[in-house]
């Protein structure tokens, strides 16, 4: 399966180039343009970048993840939902390079075959950086309003984490 | 709402900082934030530029046009309104791609792009329109075939089956969007009935 996964970039590398040069593309030329483009867009971006990792940073560094993680514990485990992986919810949606450092720890720290550790790959799985994305989209094209994004995108967030835990009753057990 | 999420953050830091006696951790970390975006910035535009410039060739050769054609069932029912063969329709498929084959490097410069189609054919600059808050929360969500981050991840912690998890990732991946995709449309309608026209 790994094999497969490293072919995909180059193979799409390579048919896209093979395509626009069938198609009489100029593709050296095509590709220059766009990259140039790129630069731009990264640099766009930036000041949404900033805000957004200052104040992850912040976040992290106070422990408030270990507090919201002890407040949060009497409810889920009233509901069934492994209390390991709080600080591992509360993480995705805002620090993507974070929410993994906390997944590779519940991994090596109950085995990825254990309960939490297939919670915790199914949450890591089917969420993504919310606020990252969000921040970024919106940030390259300068939308102050996102009007009723981040309630959707949260409301996503939130069934998946819950669903995960019914997934893998169901399925994994 | 951004602005709340940034605020509430940064207050939260500043009270656990100061209830945990962490607040020169908190200090160093506000001024390290920016530099680590910085770093990051560089890094990712490299992939930017790669993409961006795969993504020109595509289109070209009348690449993209074909995929969105593929894809168009899909866009007709959460994009109402956009056509097919427009360059906001070629970009959002090419996006999805990206995203399905789980090429994350990918998906952002490609996303970006699709961004600023739909901001072109927006009524109005500075708001997001219906088609931008699908779109985005689209991409909040994950729809993935085969999450190989995690696979490589569990497998390299000694996992029996690494890839036992696919059916629930995507069982939740698929009630996560569509969750969240309703309620994009269902909070669209509430809000600013000008939009209700906006195509």
């Amino acid at each position: 399966m790994r094999n497969i996964a490293d072919c995909i970039i180059p193979l799409i590398l390579c048919a896209i180039f093979l395509y626009g040069l069938l198609h009489g593309v100029n593709i050296f030329d095509s590709f220059l343009e766009g990259a140039k483009e790129g630069i731009s867009t990264s640099f766009g971006i930036l000041p949404a970048l900033v805000a957004l990792m200052t104040c992850i940073a912040m976040f992290n560094a106070s422990g408030a993840l270990d507090i919201l993680t002890n407040a949060l514990r009497p409810i889920c485990e009233a509901i069934g939902f492994p209390p390991e992986t709080i600080p591992l919810a509360l993480l995705r949606p805002i620090s993507g390079s974070g929410a993994l450092a906390i997944y590779e720890n519940l991994l090596s720290n109950y085995g990825p075959d254990s309960f939490v550790g297939k919670v915790a790959s199914v949450m890591q799985g089917s969420t993504e950086t919310t606020f990252y994305t969000i921040a970024v989209y919106y940030g390259a094209v300068k939308v102050k309003k996102t009007r009723h994004t981040v309630p959707s995108a949260l409301s996503a967030d939130l069934t998946g984490f819950l669903m995960s835990v019914v997934a893998v009753r169901l399925l994994l057990l | 709402m951004m602005s709340y999420v940034f605020l509430g953050m940064v207050f939260l830091s500043v009270v656990f900082g100061f209830l945990t006696g962490r607040m020169g951790e908190v200090s160093n970390a506000a001024l390290d934030g920016g530099m680590q975006a910085v770093t990051l910035s560089i890094k990712l535009m490299g992939a930017m530029c790669l993409w961006s410039g795969v993504m020109k060739i595509a289109e070209r050769s009348g690449l993209t046009k074909k995929l969105a054609k593929l894809l168009s069932p899909i866009l007709k029912l959460l994009f109402r309104g956009i056509k097919p063969d427009s360059k906001a329709a070629q970009a959002i498929s090419m996006n999805m791609i990206a995203n399905f084959l789980g090429l994350g490097n990918a998906a952002t410069p490609l996303g970006i792009s699709a961004m600023k189609e739909l901001s072109k054919v927006s009524l109005e600059t500075g708001t997001a329109s219906n088609h931008m808050v699908t779109f985005v929360v689209l991409n909040t969500a994950s729809i993935q075939l085969i999450p190989t981050t995690i696979a490589t991840l569990r497998l390299a912690h000694g996992s029996a089956a690494p890839m036992e998890i696919l059916p629930a990732v995507w069982l939740c991946s698929a009630l996560s969007v569509t969750v969240g995709i309703f309620m994009a449309k269902v909070l669209a309608k509430k809000e600013e009935p000008c939009y209700a026209k906006h195509r």
